[in-house]
């Protein structure tokens, strides 16, 4: 199916089941320990080995030599494949730094070998025995350091229109300001984990992944081997937030050990390896410049953004939303990119997005207070309907206004102090904060299959992957929707590389896409329906109950397959709306923090995330994508920082104790409003997506929290106490 | 981890002579740091003599008028006990803000006093480490060391102690009780257990090979507002960045620890001498001789600040 012209009245609209608050149907499959991840698959037939993998001790530079000598001769040891004996292997498409293969090291703890023996505990303490002589390099480790050696991107990047330098030049008030974010982890609970079994030449892997086809297709070009002998498998996936999406270092070492070892072979990535071995989300340096008349109106707005990756990366694009955000005639965007010998940067929840909001909305924040303008009627005065680099291209649907007048009513944001640093409650300075939220959507092709058995069954096949976020009842919810059965007769399967290819999960789009390939499949499925009960058209037909309408004329469904099933299979593709029209989501976060006054802890007290994105398929799942995008913003803004060491090139806090992401305790309650709204542009569905909205702009909102609470302005996240106590008030 | 030997001696004294015999030996109790330094092989035991059943699990009164804590009471156990929470509740609040519950469960007292630095570069072998690997160097001095001591280091190590139970030991004049391989006992202060890294920041305590804790004595309850105050990044379960323990009398005397600053539990006389005299007073005194990174200098102005919203709370 073809989406190019804006969808018209459908089965969904009937909003039966799709829209319905319904509880996940993994959920007691999950809350009862039967939902199997990656490392858990286990035969009871089969005698599964495990692998250990060694990372390089040194950030850049080449192996000189490896001596494998006792680890081979250690207990329980089966194989020790090393990077030297595997040799250079080839690079998968979506891969910037190589998994493993050759005696360059390009990152800190790079896998340079794998040792398998008959338990993990054999395999871990040979590992420890593997000797590496290491020729060391210097490298660049430092993006402050290295900022003005970066170079324009490939591609470029860069935007305007107007005249920027002129426009800001002429503004009678202006901003100029300079905020860095750091580099970052995913830091979800699932690690890397892979189980990699040979039958001849036919391989399959178990294992944790976003993106089933991209991580079959970059897997069998790095063993070299047809990808339609690759099998890959992920049912459930415990966490991902973009570190899934492209193939690591665990599924390759599985496979390559499995061979050697001639027996399946499990593989985890340690939880330290998660920081320096895979990707994390780059630090940037940002630049924003803001003119504005004294009105209000924005009359120049630039904005540029530094940040690093190994050689042949690609920047963190935290300019994008600074494209369409506020309307204003003189507008500037640019990108520089540096070479950093750090692991590989790439997408995390929100890429470009999130920390590129994180500075912007602060500089919102700052600007309205110049002018003397509430920060909400700040951003409603420069909303924008249309493309403001692109005028004649509207946006598809765009309700900012609606989140920001909804949000500041239940919030009450008319309580919050106009003047900075003024309420204090006890020994807690309090503050309100507010940040726009702003996620482009995107959409990619997607598949499915369907079957109707005779039992009346309904099976959904796609390997779309459900990465916590709730595809299998979304799915089940669509198809529940459009074949007119309760949502207890459909079966979904998910997360295998047999099943039609589907958009996977990643840039908030697997929601809408895969539910749009459910759709469609659907549809063909509701044709097929029609020419077996000898109806003339599959158009005008109601399925509701079981049964399939037309007019007075009623027919089971059942009988439909009552010779044998029946089965449809197709694929969502999408024409160019997205080129005519502007499609993003749009939000409003607002927050309350309290400040130890002496101390400076930051405590957050509330949060409100008001949505506008689309058709909400079921409120239930997407408030569960939401609390969980706020929870990681408030990270972001108060105790994420991955940690460089210059000298040494790598990110020392590598474990989760050091690593502090948000704790039970660090939240309060959230409340999430979903605007009740369609967008016809986006798909079949009418919906986009909401999981990566969710922390666009939190940070900000808590940023320019802290700075009504304590009048401190801190544009150097994360926003710890240091950089706050020598600036709080005298205590007695 | 290295494989090891492992045995579950019968009495105190039978585990101190096996520790005392083998030069791989560790006692292992709750294991909540041991296990985790040895799958990392920052501890590589080749035996461990296990500690758990030897009765040490007892909170008994001494004729004192204090309280006998068994080496080997967990963490939750101790913080929970009525008479720790009426009579030393500065105890129960610093154990209280360790860790997490399920941790909290399975550590013991002597576990926690001895449980070795956080700092990132002990926990990564690939990295130079003094304490880890003596003579290797220090990578924090110049690297990562915004967690790290400001009091009490050397230019051979800037790792500070974890224990947040330790602070208020500290605070109310605790005193470690050993038995030693012959047979012998001793009494060692808190005061006097932990060691300052100077050049050997590989030694941490002043217990002898085979040197077993049997229990912490706590003296006659101190009074006054005990009070803990952990200042940390997140809400829980993080360790601190400044901690004050303190014991403030009706009269504004009294006594306060820090955590977070040094490699040990610090306590100065002077400055508990100052505290009537205020915070400010009080912390120059616990600050003397500071050697701070720029990373890590905030510390002076937090230890100051939380120290003076603990007098302020414990007068009010």
């Amino acid at each position: 199916m073809r989406f190019d012209t804006p969808a018209t009245t459908n089965p969904i609209d009937q909003g039966k089941v799709v829209g319905k608050p319904i509880h996940r149907i993994d959920g007691p499959l999950k809350t009862t320990g039967k939902a199997v991840y990656a490392y858990e698959w286990h035969d009871r037939n089969t005698r599964y080995a495990y692998g250990y993998v060694v990372g390089s001790a040194i950030a850049k530079g080449r192996i000189r030599s490896m001596d494998t000598a006792a680890a081979k001769k250690a207990p329980g040891v089966i194989a020790v494949v090393t990077t030297e004996a595997v040799g250079e292997l080839k690079k998968g498409k979506y891969n910037t730094a190589k998994l493993f293969g050759g005696m360059e090291i390009q990152h800190y703890h790079q896998a340079i070998a794998v040792v398998v023996a008959e338990t993990f505990e054999e395999a871990r303490a040979a590992a420890a025995l593997v000797k590496v002589d290491y020729t060391e390099e210097k490298g660049a480790f430092d993006l402050a350091a290295a900022k003005d050696s970066a170079v324009e991107p490939e591609g470029g990047g860069a935007s305007g229109a107007g005249d920027f330098d002129a426009g800001f030049e002429a503004a009678p008030v202006k901003l100029d300001q300079i905020y860095t974010t750091p580099d970052q982890s995913h830091a979800m609970m699932e690690p890397h984990a892979s189980i990699a079994a040979w039958n001849g030449d036919d391989l399959t892997v178990w294992t944790s992944s976003q993106m089933i086809d991209w991580w079959r297709t970059d897997l069998a070009t790095t063993l070299g081997i047809d990808k339609e002998k690759v099998h890959t498998m992920s049912p459930f996936v415990g966490g991902g937030f973009g570190v899934k999406l492209f193939l690591r270092a665990d599924a390759v070492l599985a496979a390559l050990s499995a061979r050697e070892a001639g027996r399946p072979v499990k593989v985890a990535l340690p939880r330290p390896f998660l920081m320096n071995n895979t990707t994390h989300r780059p630090a940037t340096i940002q630049r924003i410049r803001i003119g504005a008349g004294r009105d209000g109106k924005i009359t120049a707005i630039g904005h540029e953004s530094w940040s690093g990756d190994l050689p042949g990366g690609g920047p963190e694009v935290a300019v994008q939303q600074t494209r369409l955000l506020y309307a204003g005639e003189n507008r500037m965007t640019a990108m520089r990119l540096a070479t950093l010998d750090l692991p590989e940067g790439n997408a995390m929840r929100a890429p470009g997005e999130a920390p590129g909001m994180m500075a912007l909305e602060i500089a919102i924040d700052e600007m309205a207070e110049k002018l003397g303008l509430d920060p909400v009627e700040f951003r409603i005065i420069n909303d924008t309907q249309v493309d403001p680099e692109n005028p004649e291209r509207p946006f598809s649907h765009r309700n900012l206004i609606g989140c920001l007048r909804t949000g500041a009513e239940r919030f009450g944001w008319r309580e919050r102090s106009k003047k900075a640093g003024a309420r204090r409650e006890g020994d807690w300075l309090v503050g309100m904060g507010v940040a726009a939220a702003f996620r482009n959507n995107l959409v990619l092709p997607s598949a499915a299959r369907i079957r109707l058995d005779r039992e009346g069954i309904v099976t959904v096949e796609t390997d779309m992957t459900d990465i916590g976020t709730g595809s299998y009842t979304i799915i089940a919810q669509t198809a529940a929707e459009m074949l007119g059965v309760p949502i207890e007769k459909v079966a979904v399967s998910l997360g295998d590389s047999r099943f039609p290819v589907s958009s996977g999960s990643g840039g908030q789009f697997g929601g809408n896409c895969s539910t749009a390939g459910v759709y469609a499949a659907c549809v063909k499925l509701r044709e097929a329906v029609a020419q077996k009960l000898s109806f003339n058209s599959a158009e005008d037909l109601i399925f509701a109950e079981s049964e399939v309408r037309s007019g007075d004329r009623r027919m089971p469904l059942a009988q439909a397959v009552a010779d044998e099933a029946l089965v449809a299979e197709d694929r969502i593709e999408f024409g160019d709306l997205t080129k005519t029209h502007q499609q993003s989501t749009f939000g409003a976060h607002f927050v309350e923090v309290g400040v130890d006054v002496a101390t400076g802890e930051t405590r957050i007290r509330r949060m409100l995330a008001v949505c506008a994105a689309g058709r909400i398929l079921n409120p239930i799942t997407a408030r569960s994508q939401v609390i969980g995008a706020m929870t990681m913003g408030v990270g972001g803004a108060l105790s994420e920082e991955l940690v460089v060491d210059k000298e040494r090139g790598f990110f020392v806090n590598h474990d989760l104790a050091a690593y502090e992401v948000p704790v039970h305790a660090d939240i309060p309650h959230q409340d999430v409003v979903f605007l009740d709204e369609t967008d016809p542009m986006s798909s079949p569905m009418k919906a986009k997506g909401v999981a990566e909205l969710g922390i666009c702009g939190v940070a900000a909102a808590v940023a320019n929290a802290i700075y009504n609470a304590t009048a401190i302005r801190v544009r150097n996240y994360p926003i710890t106490l240091d950089k706050l106590i020598k600036e709080l008030p005298e205590i007695s | 981890m290295r494989a090891f030997s492992y045995e579950r001696p019968a009495s105190i004294e039978a585990a101190a002579q096996a520790a005392a015999g083998m030069d791989g030996a560790k006692f292992i109790a709750g294991g909540t740091n041991l296990l985790d330094l040895m799958k990392l092989e920052i501890e590589r035991p080749t035996h461990l003599i296990d500690v758990n059943r030897l009765g040490l699990d007892r909170i008994e009164a001494t004729p004192e008028g204090g309280l006998r804590i068994g080496a080997l009471v967990r963490n939750t156990d101790l913080a929970a006990d009525e008479r720790v929470r009426r009579d030393y509740a500065l105890l129960s609040r610093a154990l209280l803000a360790g860790a997490s519950g399920q941790l909290r469960n399975r550590a013991t007292t002597a576990g926690n006093l001895l449980q070795r630095t956080r700092c990132p570069y002990f926990y990564d072998t690939n990295q130079p480490c003094n304490k880890r690997l003596p003579g290797s160097g220090c990578s924090a001095l110049a690297g990562f060391s915004r967690p790290l001591a400001v009091v009490g280091v050397s230019d051979a190590c800037i790792a500070s102690h974890p224990s947040d139970m330790a602070v208020a030991m500290r605070a109310l004049d605790a005193v470690v009780e050993t038995v030693r391989a012959d047979g012998t006992t001793r009494s060692i202060p808190i005061a006097d257990l932990h060691r300052l890294p100077g050049d050997t920041p590989h030694i941490e305590h002043v217990l002898e090979q085979g040197e077993l804790i049997t229990a912490v004595i706590l003296p006659k309850p101190a009074g006054g507002k005990q009070i803990y105050r952990k200042v940390r990044d997140r809400a829980s379960y993080a360790f601190a960045l400044v901690a004050v323990g303190a014991v403030v009398q009706p009269d504004g005397t009294g006594r306060v620890a820090i955590g977070g600053i040094a490699p040990k539990p610090w306590r100065k006389e002077a400055a508990d001498a100052e505290l009537p005299n205020g915070a400010k007073a009080a912390a120059a005194k616990l600050l003397e001789g500071a050697r701070p990174t720029d990373d890590n200098a905030f510390k002076l102005t937090l230890v100051e600040r939380a120290l003076s919203a603990v007098l302020s709370e414990a007068r009010g």
